[in-house]
């Protein structure tokens, strides 16, 4: 079945505990790699660019550094795409790539031990499993690990020109 | 440290080096070879040789000894330089450099190629070499000779030590690997005498004739120039009895470099060369070199490009930061913030200097790309059996690094057709009166922001007849009337040539076209200015900078776009009676004579709440591609100098957009393509099409109408 995230799960089991940025989008709480994170700003200033997929909201300028500016609600098909004071651009750095993910909010850093993270279940077409790390469940709360890597680098994102698929 | 860290120095120098030699063999008087200029060609080659045996290139190596054998007769004038034993020179250094190019991919250079440049220079020293019996040539023959040239050479060596004055060779913080390196080159230039010492300073004494300023150019490849103090020793030549047993020994065995086989040959011929002859045409020559050198490397140093574009970004942003300041501040009170206000006019002032330094980092003068013609000239002339001399004006016109390097081709492409179509043969010339000899001038001048370069011949010019007759058979709509200056823009149509026949220099009608495009991607355009029977200027206008854009900022609804001030010819408000429609939605504007189809940036782009009436939008006239098109906007803001930032290092291309700029708010504006927005309208009408015309499928129908 799903055998990327099996692997993950069970690297990470290996491994030690890990640190995770969690953030919310709508009423779900997903979490990334806090190593991939390189700043947090708030949703200003984004020009749109023309003919790009609907969740690529545009480009801002990260001092001087034109950056792509994805919305994570548009891209996981959430009901509710608001703009506030809450709204965050969460600026991550993946294969030598700047982004900007737009998401609901951040709400803490959590740092997870190897066994709270569960392989993800196959899920809707919405997101795909291949993107996920897994899940993890903390008491009452289930986060849901996303591989930002291997999602923003993927081919339906229309982020990157030419795609290095590691992942078949 | 391993060596291998050595190697980009290396080939660097070396590329350098080859650059030098090409220069000298090109300027090389034939009639009367000035002995500075053999010299220093002798030296280059040498300098290589030296660099490759440390390096463990063997086939450089090989290469270079036997191109140095021959340059060293040359200068002794035991062989005479004649236009083909040049070109043979010419061949051998790009043999050296195609060496050096596969030396730096990590590959074996061609073998194949090597055999037959060696049979070559053997061939040539065989023929050529007066002197058949100097011990020193019959080595550059074979390998067989080259022992007993040893042999030979070996005495002489020994007996020009009591003549040559040692020198004492301190290297001063040099590891063991590497001293071992040097200490084995320094054997190839006469016999060590004595050496000790440690690492921070171990010194060896070497017998020789070789120049201290030659022996240290040859180190320097290996450790930086302030490691090595060189003085003549004073020491008696008694000590040098003792020594030989000690210096005869390979130093230290040093792993993976194979600079300790070759030796054998190259060793005695240095040693022959310099003892068979008195050293003074080499020391003089020796000195300036070595200052030069020197001189350079205090007032320069080798920076990466992409350090300076760090510098060159955030330089951007403090202007851009500046600029953000300035409107706050100029909203304030002048009075009550005097000092504030002051700071500011400063701080502009400040930043404009400093963003000027920095972009004059990346200027290289032109001779940079002028230094590669004489070569063209002189092989391509020879080719076609024509007398042409090339004059350069204005080499130290200054252009940034990314241009020069793309301007390449294309004045390449330009200079052979001068000298292919441009000028006359010989005999044709004298016929119409003029001298034998064809000019060719490139120049190149500051004028404005830009950059002009021109490529000139003082041949027949271009033949308006001709050309109007070759467009007519080409399918191209021409009239008589039409100016000389779009005439002359004909050449540039894509499969257009009216040379009689095809040559291998040019003639096949590809290139004007690809020329006009290159420089047009540059952001330059090309005029072409001709006199018949007086010869043709092509002129090339070019930004300075790509870096900094000349734009023109519009308004689409609430969006702001540039254009670039180079593709915008005017801008106008449509009239009624200018605009027709065709086959539908096509729009078309009549200017003068002209119908240029229209772009509605607003379509092209899917601008929400732009002007949609043409006849309330204002039409911009730009040209892209050589074709002019005509684009709607709402509103022009203004005129203003934009820094440039690729869309493509976080994101990827955009159709319609040639890159991003950050305005004076901090808000990113899109650069406009005018040519990929005129395939993106096309596109758009396409995929709108079906929907319009086509009978509407079934299904979809009553949806559209339930919508309505």
């Amino acid at each position: 079945m799903n055998r990327q995230s099996t692997e993950a799960a069970l690297a990470a089991s290996e491994g030690e505990n890990q640190q995770f940025l969690v953030f919310s989008l709508g009423e779900e709480e997903y979490a990334i790699d806090i190593l991939k994170v390189q700043e947090i700003l708030g949703y200003e200033n984004v020009t749109r660019i023309a003919n790009a997929p609907e969740f690529i909201k545009g480009v801002t300028n990260l001092r001087g550094v034109i950056v792509p500016i994805v919305d994570l609600r548009i891209k996981f098909k959430l009901d509710k795409v608001e703009y506030g004071g809450q709204t965050v651009v969460i600026v991550v750095n993946v294969s030598d790539r700047i982004v900007g993910i737009v998401v609901d909010g951040v709400s803490d850093v959590m740092t997870l031990t190897p066994d709270q993270i569960k392989p993800a279940p196959e899920l809707g077409m919405s997101l795909s499993s291949d993107f996920l790390k897994g899940l993890g469940s903390l008491e009452k709360r289930m986060l849901v690990l996303v591989d930002i890597d291997k999602l923003l680098t993927s081919k339906e994102m229309a982020l990157v020109e030419q795609v290095e698929q590691i992942a078949e | 440290m391993d060596i291998t860290d050595f190697y980009d120095t290396f080939f660097e120098e070396a590329e350098e080096l080859l650059a030098d030699m090409e220069r000298y063999l090109l300027e090389l008087d034939l009639e009367e070879p000035d002995p500075e200029q053999l010299n220093a060609i002798f030296r280059t080659v040498h300098s290589i040789k030296g660099g490759a045996g440390t390096f463990g290139f063997e086939v450089l190596q090989n290469t270079t000894h036997l191109f140095e054998n021959l340059l060293d007769h040359a200068r002794h004038g035991e062989l005479n330089l004649r236009r083909d034993i040049v070109d043979i020179f010419l061949e051998t250094k790009d043999m050296l450099n195609d060496q050096l190019n596969a030396y730096r991919n990590g590959e074996e250079p061609d073998q194949e190629a090597f055999e037959r440049i060696c049979k070559t220079l053997q061939q040539l020293a065989l023929e050529e070499i007066k002197s058949q019996n100097d011990s020193a040539s019959s080595q550059a023959v074979d390998e067989a000779q080259a022992q007993t040239a040893h042999a030979a050479a070996e005495p002489v060596a020994d007996n020009a030590q009591e003549a040559a004055p040692s020198l004492l060779i301190a290297l001063l913080g040099v590891s063991e690997e590497n001293r071992a390196l040097l200490v084995e080159e320094l054997e190839q230039f006469g016999k060590i005498i004595a050496q000790s010492g440690d690492r921070t300073r171990y010194e060896v004494e070497l017998a020789t004739t070789t120049s201290a300023a030659d022996i240290e150019s040859v180190m320097c490849f290996i450790i930086e120039p302030e490691q090595i103090e060189t003085r003549t020793a004073d020491t008696p030549a008694t000590t040098a009895q003792a020594a030989p047993s000690e210096a005869a020994e390979p130093p230290a065995e040093s792993p993976s470099t194979a600079a300790a086989e070759p030796p054998p040959p190259s060793a005695p011929a240095s040693a022959a060369s310099t003892s068979t002859e008195p050293k003074q045409p080499q020391k003089p020559a020796a000195k300036p070199a070595a200052k030069a050198k020197g001189g350079a490397e205090s007032s320069s140093i080798r920076v990466s490009v992409e350090k300076v574009d760090q510098i060159i970004n955030l330089v951007g942003e403090l202007i851009i930061t500046q600029s953000m300041l300035d409107q706050t501040v100029s909203q304030m009170d002048g009075i009550s913030n005097g000092s504030l206000v002051n700071g500011m006019s400063l701080l502009q002032r400040n930043a404009r200097d400093l963003q000027e330094a920095v972009m004059s980092i990346r200027m290289i003068p032109m001779d940079f790309v002028f230094s590669r013609f004489p070569r063209v000239v002189r092989e391509t002339s020879a080719k076609l059996g024509k007398e042409i001399d090339l004059y350069t004006e204005g080499e130290s016109t200054e252009l940034d690094k990314s241009l020069t390097e793309r301007i390449i081709d294309p004045l390449t492409h330009l200079v052979r057709n001068s000298l292919d179509h441009g000028i006359e043969p010989p005999d044709e010339r004298e016929a119409a009166g003029k001298p034998r000899r064809g000019k060719l001038t490139l120049s190149a001048r500051h004028q404005g922001g830009n950059i002009i370069i021109e490529v000139s011949d003082d041949g027949a010019g271009l033949n308006r007849d001709k050309l109007l007759t070759k467009a007519r058979e080409n399918g191209l709509s021409v009239s008589d009337g039409m100016a000389d200056d779009e005439v002359w823009q004909l050449i540039f149509a894509a499969g257009f040539s009216t040379a009689k026949e095809v040559t291998d220099v040019s003639g096949r009608g590809v290139g004007m076209d690809v020329v006009k495009r290159n420089i047009q991607g540059l952001g330059g355009h090309v005029q072409i200015m001709s006199t018949a029977g007086q010869g043709t200027t092509i002129r090339i206008v070019l930004p300075l900078t790509l870096a900094i854009l000349d734009g023109m900022s519009i308004k689409v609804g609430k969006e702001v776009f540039i254009l670039p001030l180079s593709t915008v010819l005017q801008s106008l408000q449509p009239t009624k009676a200018d605009l027709y429609e065709m086959a539908g939605d096509d729009l078309v504007l009549r200017m003068r004579d002209e119908y240029l189809p229209v772009i509605a940036v607003h379509d092209a782009l899917d601008v929400a709440g732009a002007q949609t009436d043409p006849l309330r939008s204002i039409a911009v006239i730009v040209q892209g591609e050589g074709r002019r098109y005509a684009l709607l906007v709402d509103e022009l803001i203004g005129q203003q100098q934009v820094v440039v930032k690729n869309l493509e290092t976080n994101y990827r291309k955009v159709p319609g957009v040639s890159a991003a700029t950050i305005l004076g708010d901090g808000s990113v504006a899109l650069i406009l393509d005018i040519a990929g927005l005129h395939n993106l309208s096309l596109g758009k009408k396409e995929a709108n099409q079906p929907r319009h015309d086509a009978p509407a499928p079934p299904l979809l129908s009553p949806t559209e109408v339930d919508l309505s």
